[in-house]
């Protein structure tokens, strides 16, 4: 008998078995192929704008994500360096075989979590719960909960020019028997689509004749825990596409699945194919590609833009017609992959399934696509699987709290219409979600729920006691001749603030109101709370609406509220309402198309109710 | 799964269909009765017999329970979703005699189990139901109560969606300039969106010009003005003829007059409709020094009205305390006030069309207060959320994600006009002002 069953071992799948087993559960992770852990099945790079934020936010629950892009990383580039901490994007290039290496060392040093190779044929259900898990080999695995993150794998097609193939990777089976189940279960199944560039031979690439992209040389990095970075660091390079390239699209677009009408399932309008790019910016003479190598000692190089199904000649013809790839040999062409998700509306915000009990669902599957949003929901699914089997305390982020709190929000409010990707204009409260303060957001939470190692907890109360100790001292008062004595650009109105207000002014710095301030503190501290003053009236507005926000998130509704028997309501607001059976009155204002007043019908209800 | 489906059943069974005359106090020639909710197919149809097809008139007999006729009337159906209400609807048009409309209305809360609407009630569930949004929702209960012809063309624009129209505008202009900055922020590295200095400059002043835009409209006067009236104030010493004028322009002896000063002691307000715009003629104690306490406080009283006046009739031969007073000559039948002073307008009992020429001067100054009759019909909630908008977008900033931030500020004071974040104490003071049946 295990505490949790996690099925798939990609991003969301490991950070699930790792967070589940970190509360103390005992857990199987079961996997197709053993030495496939957490395989970087597109982009061999982790982080971004938005995405970085996750990252970030999972290392502050001690998850795996942000230690092995750190322990893997071959190049560091911090996005949006220019502009406000709020919406700094970190990312790293791994060494796509070191990361997954790591993650298997990680996954092997839990004591806790074992892993399982076998392929899953179905779920055991006994009441209406799950109870565990049937092998293809005959093998049965009793569990109390069960985490589904099997990403692409459900009902995966594969689609190259005309050829078609089976399966969620290339060379990899589909599993066909789980999709079948959640089908019978009633589970509401749609289908999305994405794609994957080809990947190159870097020795065949002409490295000299294109711009560099060296990695940061500030040496910040991904996880709090990180002090060093044990890889040496490499550089990216930067090519355009030509008009010769888009004639060669051009020509192969009609043989294309994405526009042939083989494929049904949408694509995701942030990260077009390059068919997409020509079809749409028919004016546009070049698109970017980033040339991002795979690893140290592997050539492989990803062509990061030239996401493509085209046939493969014609993809060879594509890459010739791109300076610096003109003699470039493809080792994998590129393919698009259409699969099965779940309509993510059935689920609670702890990813369980509202109407099958112990049965979570993380990652891809929920219609996501990234690593780092499967990362979070693997985390979050991972927590309150374990706290079902182990009856502690669940984990519900909001809105104001997290990006993961955004996603999972969005995810079972309004679903999806593509493959969900996070940004940070989703974030309504960014000024205070910022990637620099993931772990005073989230810290306490993390500790409370027993999610952290005895490292990773001394830690944050190091950083939480260094955090105090800074916003004491910028209580002193600084006069204006101080502040301008020490460098500051301001006028001298003989005015006194404390040395936070002056922060406010984004001509002072920190080493200008508290001079000597670097030689005792931690940089990443500092620069923390920098940020929160320079941000402050921004971030108290924000705080109080955030503050509104959960005074309505307070008034739950319960799940089994019969919307239809709520006077005064149209059958399209029962529908709306009923399809996602929101938790709290304030879940049921974000989903799309409620008006006020129905609310306001649906909250008088709920209290005659109650009476 | 049977017993909630038991629930669900016995929950459709309590689901409110509600019941109301819709059309003004029997007796009248026709009554309407509008039956909204998930049994109000059910209930026409058991009165009715069969029912006409959606959305055309039939004639038919309606019934009892024992077959006894009630009357012949016009059944108009409008399927949910469709209709005012977003349920089910059924009209019918009965004769409008007090005994009919009570037995068509009893014998359809009989059969069905309708209950007698609350007031407001359609116009809420037509709200709730996302059919009208809270700008058309003012509308409308302002199309109920209009008495002038201002009113109601202003009050129609609101219930028709003008103000709406306008909003959806800016908040999709809003939507856009927001888009643009979260390309910068979002997408910055993808390396087909263009980024650098000159572009958030122009994103900040396309901010700027939808900024100015929206502000435009928080300086035309509210719509709240054509209902209040416009504040005539009649002002000056005592025993100046106040009252006499307030006689004169209300054309009704709504103040009493006497040859003794200080007869009025206390303010007197007579209002006026001229050329379908609403007047309030307030008369006041005349200004004095006194030691009656009473007297006193009428003068405090007067000196108050005269701040508030958006109009004020100075009636004293001193200056006026307010420089755009409008400066009278008043008894100008007065064998000592024949010459009149200049810059003075003369008033006199028995000259009607020296009431008429004030009137004129009154009603031009009162164009510039009242909203234009082709402008939309702000309302002085709309001038308020507006106004923060066109504050957030007008205040620019270097950092994209500040200039975002305002951006998003704007979209939700906009989405507030419409009722995307209507508070339940605005929409209780809304209802409230619903007449039953409506």
């Amino acid at each position: 008998m295990f505490d949790v069953v996690v099925i798939g071992a990609g991003h969301a799948g490991v950070e699930a078995a790792a967070a589940a087993a970190r509360r103390g559960a005992a857990v199987v992770l079961v996997t197709m192929k053993r030495d496939n852990l957490g395989t970087m099945s597109c982009n061999p790079s982790i982080g971004g704008v938005g995405k970085g934020h996750i990252v970030r936010e999972v290392d502050a629950f001690d998850g795996l994500m942000a230690r092995a892009a750190d322990a893997s990383a071959i190049h560091y580039r911090l996005l949006n360096r220019s502009k406000g901490a709020a919406v700094q994007g970190p990312r790293v290039q791994a060494d796509r075989r070191r990361y997954a290496a790591v993650i298997a060392t990680m996954v092997a040093a839990e004591p806790r979590l074992s892993v399982v190779e076998g392929e899953v044929t179905g779920l055991r259900l006994s009441g209406g719960r799950v109870v565990g898990i049937d092998l293809a080999d005959g093998t049965a695995l009793t569990t109390r909960a069960v985490v589904v993150a099997s990403g692409t794998f459900l009902g995966g097609r594969l689609f190259r020019g005309r050829w078609r193939g089976e399966g969620g990777r290339i060379e990899e089976r589909p599993s066909g028997s789980l999709a079948a189940q959640f089908r019978s279960l009633g589970l509401p199944i749609e289908r999305l689509k994405t794609g994957t560039p080809p990947r190159l031979d870097g020795r065949t690439i002409d490295w000299a004749l294109l711009a560099e992209q060296p990695s940061d040389a500030e040496p910040w990095t991904f996880s709090a825990l990180t002090r060093t970075r044990p890889c040496p660091q490499i550089a990216c390079a930067v090519t355009r596409t030509t008009e010769r390239t888009h004639a060669v699209i051009r020509a192969a677009t009609p043989d294309s699945p994405l526009f042939s009408g083989a494929i049904d399932g949408a694509g995701p309008r942030y990260c077009p194919s390059v068919e997409d790019k020509v079809a749409r910016f028919g004016d546009r003479d070049g698109h970017q590609v980033f040339l991002e190598p795979e690893g140290l000692d592997d050539a492989t190089v990803y062509p990061n833009g030239l996401s493509t199904s085209i046939d493969a000649d014609a993809q060879a013809a594509m890459i010739a017609s791109i300076p610096g790839l003109e003699r470039a040999r493809i080792t994998v062409p590129g393919y698009a992959v259409e699969y099965d998700h779940l309509d993510p509306r059935v689920l609670e915000p702890t990813l369980e399934v509202a109407d099958i009990p112990g049965l979570f669902m993380a990652g891809q599957i929920n219609g996501t696509t990234g690593y780092e949003e499967a990362a979070g929901q693997g985390l979050v699914a991972g927590i309150n699987a374990a706290a079902i089997a182990l009856d502690c305390e669940p984990l519900v982020l909001d809105r104001g709290s997290s990006y993961i709190g955004v996603m999972i929000d969005d995810l079972v409010l309004q679903g999806v219409t593509e493959p969900y990707r996070m940004l940070t204009a989703r974030a309504e409260y960014r000024l205070s979600l910022r990637a620099d303060n993931a772990e005073t957001r989230l810290g306490a939470t993390a500790r409370a729920l027993g999610c952290l190692g005895p490292k990773r907890a001394a830690h944050q109360l190091r950083r939480e006691e260094e955090r105090a100790a800074l916003r004491t001292r910028l209580d002193t008062v600084r006069s204006v001749g101080e502040v301008a004595d020490a460098g500051a650009e301001v006028v001298r109105d003989g005015s006194r603030r404390s040395a936070w207000e002056w922060l406010r002014f984004d001509t002072v710095k920190l080493e200008q109101v508290l001079p000597g301030i670097a030689a005792d503190t931690d940089p990443t501290v500092a620069a923390e709370m920098e940020q929160d003053a320079r941000y402050a009236p921004y971030i108290e507005r924000q705080a109080a609406e955030i503050a509104r926000l959960r005074a309505e998130e307070r008034i739950a509704l319960p799940s089994d509220l019969d919307y239809a028997a709520v006077p005064g309501l149209s059958n399209e607001m029962v529908d709306r309402l009923g399809a996602v059976r929101p938790i709290s009155l304030g879940a049921a204002a974000r989903v799309r198309g409620i008006t006020p007043a129905a609310l306001s019908a649906v909250l008088l209800h709920v209290r005659k109710r109650a009476a | 799964m049977a017993t909630a489906a038991g629930r669900h059943d016995e929950a459709r069974g309590v689901t409110d269909t509600i019941v109301a005359l819709s059309s003004g106090r029997p007796p009248a020639a026709i009554g309407v009765i509008r039956v909204s909710g998930p049994a109000a197919l059910v209930a026409a149809a058991t009165l009715a017999g069969t029912l006409p097809p959606p959305r055309i008139a039939g004639l038919r007999a309606l019934r009892d329970a024992n077959g006894a006729m009630l009357d012949r009337a016009l059944v108009l159906v409008f399927p949910g979703s469709r209709s005012a209400t977003g349920e089910d609807l059924v009209e019918f048009h009965c004769h409008g005699g007090r005994a009919v409309i009570a037995a068509v209305e009893a014998a359809l809360v009989a059969a069905t189990g309708c209950r007698a609407a609350l007031p407001g009630e359609f116009t809420r569930r037509a709200l709730t139901n996302g059919r009208i949004d809270l700008a058309e929702a003012e509308g409308l209960a302002d199309l109920l109560e209009a008495e002038t012809e201002a009113q109601r063309v202003a009050a129609l624009a609101a219930a028709e969606g003008r103000i709406s129209r306008q909003v959806a505008t800016w908040m999709a202009s809003a939507a856009a300039i927001s888009a643009r900055i979260e390309a910068l922020i979002d997408h910055d590295d993808e390396g087909d969106v263009e980024t650098g200095e000159e572009v958030l400059a122009a994103i900040m002043a396309d901010a700027a010009v939808l900024g100015t835009e929206i502000a435009f409209a928080v300086e035309a006067p509210p719509v709240e003005r054509l209902r209040d009236g416009v504040r005539v104030v009649i002002a000056g010493p005592p025993n100046a003829g106040k009252s006499t004028l307030l006689n004169l322009l209300g054309e009704r002896e709504a103040a009493i007059v006497s040859p003794i000063a200080g007869t009025t002691r206390d303010m007197v307000e007579a209002p006026v409709v001229r050329r379908g715009r609403a007047f309030v003629l307030t008369d006041t104690a005349g200004l004095t020094r006194s030691d009656d306490v009473v007297e006193m406080i009428g003068v405090d009283r007067a000196r108050y009205a005269i701040e508030a006046a958006d109009i004020l009739l100075w009636l004293g031969d001193e200056p006026p305390p307010r420089d755009d007073a409008i400066p009278i000559h008043s008894r100008a039948d007065a064998a000592e006030r024949r010459v009149v002073p200049a810059g003075r307008l003369a008033i006199s009992r028995d000259a009607p069309r020296s009431i008429e020429s004030l009137w004129n001067v009154i009603e031009e100054r009162a164009s510039a207060l009242l909203p234009r009759i082709d402008g939309l019909p702000w309302r002085q909630r709309h001038q308020q959320l507006c106004g923060e908008a066109a504050a957030a977008l007008l205040q620019g900033s270097n950092d994209p994600v500040l200039l975002a931030e305002n951006c998003r500020t704007a979209r939700v004071r906009l989405a507030a006009i419409v009722g995307i974040d209507a508070t339940e104490a605005m929409l209780d003071a809304l209802f409230s002002r619903f007449c039953l049946g409506k």
